[in-house]
């Protein structure tokens, strides 16, 4: 997983509250054999008509925000489906991080998993954020994972509440896998003394 | 040195690493791997720039969605989401340098009858597989259990699973079996007698006389179905049947390595003092040819019996039973052999081997279905080559049966191989869900015989009357 420590980038506002995971990435990308290419379908509904031309008012498809890496978004973002998918395809469209009053629960735990940061805010910080975010792509937002801050582009900041050890998890890009790994020279070792005792193995 | 069970044994001889919570890392010996849970493990791999640890420990085979008629070699003959995840399968296994059987391999079969096959599972391993049905090769005594897509990325990446310990629980299975009895009927008895939740927390451990009676194949039929009873995992101990099935496989050890082996193996036994969490004693002349009537695989009845009526269960059961009975379309007080059957299904990783072939091919030899359709699915491509040379390729064509290639087919009917809604059919598979085997189709769960004696008939049938 990538390590995540200080991020500035363009932030999209998308104030619209609930927005759930069908929303995120719709059921029929599910059938997917990879977690990787979903970007394309992210927010496939609001995104594109029945056509599949873009719809120019969409938030993510207007020039300044086609390279939003931050995410600003209203109550209860995420609920809905435990589909993975969802991180899935913010990750793959390049969105590091998200930031609302609240996140529904297996939403908020699987971007951990895939390297994306939630952050949760007070409705005064979120509002303060969201008109920042309208300002388009010249209003750079800062989010330091190391001090657990949001930066607004005109130097407003605000702390941020994390467990401390999905916080180390992130900081140095650890999944189950990557927690596993740290434990390297164990599994070295045992392999070498497997080897020995059981070299049929 | 205190008492230990086998699962202790090959427990300690595997953990990696111990955190103070007894959290483990458990070294893993053999990982299978098939083309439905995999891709995106994969995926992960290459989006994480990580490689396979030991991809010479890692063997992977398509087989839960693959046709099982001619002409599968082409893609064009899959459905497209099938060709998709098999040609997936291929790419990963080629990319990572994994061992690979492709369906154009006469080696191809289910992930569960090839690795036994080839040498791969032997005694005292760790097995692990994306697929619950792992429990097959605890019948070498070697500790195999299902996981789930991110262990399989786990596993892949650090050749460990983080597990913790289960429970011991011993099944002793004492005396004979009666003629006509097998080991079908042996672990479908024992999911009876426990419910499907019984093993829930426990490694089970199948001893006793009638145990190792058994064939190779037949322990790999009872221990398949240890996660039926809720179990992680099910085992016996190897013995002298174990390793004369093991010696001279492609992937067993040979020479000096073979006799280093074998000194191990024989340790590997329930010391006679260990602990036992839970111990269950069943008498194997108890035990009759059953067939399963409902939607869970604890619905198990002799075929003598009459389907139940739901108020003779209690608590949550009672409204469990009423939908079982309503799905299964059934009226209780009727007999079970009175129940008339459309289609039987002969194969899956419970008793896709050559075994399981030639018992039904007794009860087939020159007679003719009296179903709309019969299939016999061979486990490998190996079963299948050996049935054709022994002739009961020839029985079962001559009886009526489609003869096809080897995979999971209407096990679990990812495949074009499925029931139609209310269709009724005589499995040796080890599900009986609601719609397991295609929508609204209806699963009597029975051993090769006993659906070979259904398929002539046309009737769910008592084997020892044909015999
Ligand atoms: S035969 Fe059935 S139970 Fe066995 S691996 Fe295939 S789908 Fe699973």
């Amino acid at each position: 997983m990538d390590k995540f420590e200080k991020l500035t980038g363009i932030a999209a506002p998308m104030p619209l509250v609930n927005i759930d995971t069908d929303m995120i990435i719709p059921k029929q990308f599910l059938k997917t054999i990879k977690r990787s290419g979903l970007g394309v379908n992210l927010f496939d509904e609001m995104r594109y008509d029945d056509n599949g031309d873009e719809i120019p008012d969409f938030v993510l498809n207007k020039p300044q925000y086609r390279d939003a890496e931050i995410l600003v978004a209203g109550d209860n973002f995420g609920c809905g489906s435990s589909r993975e998918h969802a991180p899935w395809a913010l990750k793959d469209f390049g969105v590091k991080s998200v930031i609302s009053t609240s996140f529904a629960d297996i939403f908020y735990n699987n971007c951990f998993k895939n390297g994306i940061l939630p952050i949760v805010l007070p409705k005064e910080a979120v509002d303060v954020l969201m008109k920042d975010a309208e300002k388009g792509s010249n209003a750079r937002m800062t989010v330091d994972l190391e001090s657990q801050m949001v930066t607004s582009s005109d130097g407003d900041s605000f702390p941020f509440e994390l467990d401390s050890f999905k916080k180390h998890c992130l900081m140095n890009g650890l999944d189950d896998i990557g927690l596993t790994m740290e434990k390297a020279s164990a599994i070295d070792a045992f392999e070498a003394q497997a080897e020995q005792a059981r070299p049929w193995v | 040195m205190s008492p230990k069970t086998l699962y202790d044994k090959i427990w300690d001889a595997h953990v990696a690493h111990e955190a103070d919570d007894g959290t483990c890392l458990l070294y893993i010996d053999r990982h299978l791997v098939h083309e439905v849970t995999s891709p995106q493990a994969f995926e992960g791999l290459r989006m994480t720039g990580r490689s396979v640890r030991a991809p010479d420990k890692t063997i992977a085979v398509p087989d839960h969605n693959v046709p099982t008629t001619p002409g599968r070699e082409d893609p064009k003959n899959m459905t497209e989401d099938s060709a998709i995840q098999v040609a997936a399968l291929d790419k990963n296994a080629k990319d990572f340098g994994i061992h690979y059987y492709p369906v154009s391999d006469v080696r191809q079969g289910i992930v569960h009858i090839v690795g036994p096959e080839q040498g791969w599972t032997l005694p005292g391993m760790t097995v692990v597989c994306g697929d619950s049905h792992t429990a097959t090769h605890g019948a070498f005594g070697a500790l195999a259990h299902g996981i789930g897509t991110s262990e399989v990325e786990h596993v892949l990446a650090t050749q460990t699973l983080i597990q913790k310990k289960s429970k011991n629980m011993k099944v002793e299975i004492t005396g004979k079996l009666r003629p006509g009895v097998t080991a079908k009927d042996i672990t479908l008895s024992v999911i009876g007698k426990t419910g499907t939740a019984g093993g829930t927390g426990y490694v089970i451990e199948y001893c006793g006389e009638a145990i190792r009676d058994l064939s190779m194949e037949g322990r790999m039929t009872v221990c398949n179905m240890a996660i039926e009873g809720g179990a992680r995992a099910g085992l016996i101990a190897p013995d002298e049947k174990t390793f004369e099935y093991v010696n001279g496989r492609p992937h067993a050890p040979k020479g000096a390595q073979w006799e280093a082996a074998l000194t191990w193996w024989k340790t590997l036994f329930s010391d006679e003092d260990a602990h036992w969490d839970q111990v269950i004693t069943i008498k194997g002349e108890d035990i009759a040819p059953v067939v399963t009537w409902g939607t869970s695989p604890e619905d198990v009845l002799p075929i003598t019996a009459v389907v139940p009526s739901a108020d003779s269960f209690e608590g949550g059961k009672v409204g469990a039973a009423q939908r079982s009975l309503d799905y299964m379309g059934l009226t209780p007080g009727q007999k079970l052999s009175d129940i008339e059957i459309d289609t039987v299904f002969i194969g899956s990783c419970t008793n896709g081997r050559i075994e399981d072939l030639r018992a039904a091919a007794e009860i087939l030899k020159g007679k003719k279905i009296a179903v709309k359709r019969a299939m016999i699915v061979p486990g490998s491509g190996l079963v299948r080559a050996q049935a054709e040379e022994e002739g009961l390729a020839d029985i079962f064509k001559e009886a009526g049966f489609e003869w096809r290639l080897a995979g999971c087919s209407m096990c679990l009917a990812m495949n074009p191989d499925q029931l139609a809604p209310g269709e009724r059919c005589a499995a040796t598979s080890n599900r009986n869900f609601e719609g397991r085997q295609g929508r609204g189709g209806r699963t009597h769960l029975m051993s090769p015989a006993m659906a070979a004696a259904a398929a002539v008939t046309g009737k769910l049938t008592d084997v020892r009357e044909m015999m």
